[in-house]
């Protein structure tokens, strides 16, 4: 018995000491650029893009192997700016910006069933087990998760609608 | 300002900035005010000054006063609003907003009585007597706004005196845009009002004198008010060269105190204060008299007019009803608009109400708005002498059409006015200020951006924490049951081997 637990203690504590070392002396300094893309990222880690979120696309756009164009969420503007960044030429006509988006839940079909509040990346459904679910329009990204996720389909996205607030003067015309 | 800074000044400024459209002003500023008797159905927002919306607190069928408080401001910068009339609430809901944009916006609905009651008011004696505070508290309550066109809560700028020291307070009475003469009108019939409404304010800020900017171009006004200040030692009348946009708050105070206001900072900052003749009027009803702002003065200007004149609205009425009363249109106006016609904004349509910002509808004919095609830039310069912030309007417009905004701030777009002297001296007819307007909004609209980008990674991350304590919480759980389920069973083992012992010697 204390034969055993001895020989186990050395060698994890050997094994430990083998690992800290390990891990120091072969470091692989991570891209600064992958970190400071993804901070221009939604953050939502929604995986529309097909990388495991929002850390992942970042990798992935810098090393090249996906699109500046990818995030559906960031749309336009996020693509320019990671192509301004990272000196790229983008196709911006690739990109599907359909503008700001807004899960809505048809209150007459909702069964309250909670799946996607379960999904949402930020929280932004409201609801109980069997109680009509909502959504909070300043937390909602727009990212379309809930939208697979009802059963009834009583989840779907509407543009945001725009305000006073929000609106902005047209591009006058140009000669 | 020293005899030497007024030769450097008109040395240094051989050409001045600003431009001088025709005024067309007359014969609307030689009519007096006329009283437009109450419409029917009047529409009040519950936005119309800059800040938080107004919060309703009335019900739809309420029966309400004249001068009754129907929504209360919300937050710091914010307004009530207040019925303009007796009569009752009909509606709560959205309605065309008097915006170019021919958006909506919620408004409060009242049908007049016909009675125009007034609620019982509550007039300060002696105004004089009591703390700045007490005086900025109720202009905050009649809801007065800057009514030059601004909008911003006038007891905010009141109570900025006691954040930063004030040292002169600025009636402004330039009334730079051409077509409008409100306060040319006002300061003519009521100067004693508004002078009071200086007095008041004075004592509010704390401010040590009082100067009031008048353009040379308003004779009649200017002695009207030098009447009414005759016998106040700290209220002076100060003549301005009638110039566009010389009722804008940093050119008057440059004209009248010498003062410029650094980029980024406010006049306050630099101890001045500025409002509009008409805001003075209003604070010395609100305090004097008790009566909340519910009316105000406008011009009604343009070719479609048939009798152009000067009239006291009741705010929420509809620009239908004012044309209407105004002797109606001799002919369908090629464009409406709400403010001067430099700055102000076209209107959607007719069936919109006035707000406590606007100064002015004018009906404009086909030959008014005639504008031609934009030509490309011939880089003559004439947009750098107009620009009265000494911006280059050229390079600014050439980097946002290229998509460059960044480079556009850069060159100071954020100091840019919007009055439109370059687009208006512009002999390309190049949409200069259309440009800057629209980039601002852009600017703005990636600000919030970035900001909602900010709040939705604190959100998905409140939701991985969260997702760790419920994990975390879900296994402290399990492992307290299975103890309890341990400890229940060893009770139960001890309590049947305790009975099978006392069984046992029996």
């Amino acid at each position: 018995m204390l034969v055993a637990v001895s020989s186990l203690t050395v060698l994890g504590a050997v094994l430990g000491v083998l690992l800290g070392f390990a891990s120091r002396r072969f470091h692989v300094e991570g891209n600064p650029v992958v970190a400071e893309v993804e901070t221009m990222m939604p953050g939502s880690n929604c995986g529309q893009c097909g990388f495991p979120g929002c850390a992942g696309a970042a990798a992935a756009i810098v090393g090249g192997e996906a699109p500046a164009t990818c995030c559906p969420p960031g749309g336009k503007a996020l693509a320019q700016s990671i192509a301004a960044k990272l000196g790229l030429e983008i196709d911006l006509s690739t990109v599907a910006d359909a503008g700001p988006q807004l899960a809505v839940v048809t209150e007459d079909i909702c069964i309250g069933c909670c799946r996607c509040i379960k999904v949402c990346p930020t929280d932004a459904i409201l609801g109980g087990a069997k109680q009509i679910h909502a959504v909070l329009r300043e937390a909602c990204t727009g990212c379309g998760n809930c939208v697979d996720r009802c059963p009834t389909e009583a989840i779907g996205l509407k543009p945001v609608p725009i305000t006073l607030q929000h609106w902005v003067w047209p591009n006058p015309a140009r000669a | 300002m020293g005899f030497f800074d007024k030769i450097f000044r008109h040395l240094a400024r051989s050409e001045p900035w600003g431009v001088h459209p025709d005024e067309r002003k007359r014969p609307a500023s030689e009519a007096p005010i006329r009283r437009l008797p109450v419409p029917p159905l009047l529409y009040l927002p519950l936005s119309q000054h800059v800040g938080a919306a107004a919060e309703p607190i009335v019900r739809i069928g309420q029966k309400v006063l004249k001068g009754e408080c129907l929504a209360t401001a919300t937050g710091n910068i914010s307004a009530p609003v207040h019925a303009p009339t007796s009569g009752e609430i009909v509606a709560i809901g959205p309605i065309t907003a008097p915006h170019p944009s021919g958006l909506e916006m919620t408004a409060i609905t009242l049908r007049s009585d016909m009675e125009d009651r007034w609620a019982p008011l509550d007039g300060l004696a002696d105004p004089l007597a009591h703390s700045p505070q007490e005086l900025a508290r109720r202009v905050a309550a009649a809801g007065i706004v800057g009514l030059g066109g601004a909008t911003f809560p006038a007891s905010v700028k009141l109570g900025l005196g006691h954040r930063s020291r004030i040292r002169t307070l600025i009636l402004n009475g330039s009334e730079c845009e051409p077509y409008l003469s409100c306060d040319d009108r006002l300061m003519r019939e009521r100067a004693a009002g508004i002078v009071r409404g200086a007095v008041l304010m004075r004592h509010a800020t704390g401010a040590r004198e009082v100067r009031i900017g008048i353009e040379d171009n308003k004779p009649e006004a200017i002695a009207a008010m030098r009447a009414a200040a005759d016998g106040h030692a700290d209220v002076h009348v100060c003549v301005v060269p009638a110039r566009y946009p010389m009722g804008s708050d940093r050119q008057l105070i440059i004209e009248l105190t010498g003062i410029e206001v650094p980029a980024e900072s406010r006049a306050a900052d630099v101890g001045v204060l500025v409002h509009n003749v008409g805001t003075a009027f209003a604070i010395h009803q609100a305090i004097d008299l008790g009566r909340p702002l519910v009316s105000r003065v406008m011009t009604l200007n343009g070719e479609a007019l048939a009798q152009p004149g000067n009239y006291e609205v009741p705010i929420g009425t509809l620009v239908d009803d004012l044309l209407a009363f105004a002797g109606g249109v001799r002919f369908e106006p090629a464009r409406l608009v709400m403010g001067g016609p430099m700055m102000g904004l076209v209107l959607p349509s007719a069936k919109v109400p006035v707000v406590k910002g606007c100064s002015g509808i004018l009906a404009l004919s086909a030959a008014e708005v005639a504008r031609d095609e934009p030509d490309a830039c011939i880089r003559c310069g004439s947009c750098t002498r107009a620009c009265p912030v000494g911006l280059l309007p050229l390079e600014m417009n050439a980097r946002i059409a290229n998509g460059a905004l960044d480079a556009a701030v850069a060159l100071g777009l954020h100091d840019c006015i919007g009055c439109g002297c370059c687009a208006w001296v512009c002999p390309a007819r190049i949409p200069l200020v259309q440009a800057f307007n629209h980039a601002k909004g852009e600017l703005a609209a990636h600000d919030r951006d970035k900001k909602r980008t900010d709040a939705t990674r604190r959100m998905a991350e409140a939701r991985a924490e969260r997702l760790e304590r419920e994990a975390h919480e879900k296994a402290a759980a399990a492992a307290r049951r299975a103890a309890e389920r341990k400890a229940q069973k060893a009770r139960e083992a001890a309590a049947s081997a305790a009975s099978n012992s006392e069984g046992a010697p029996a």
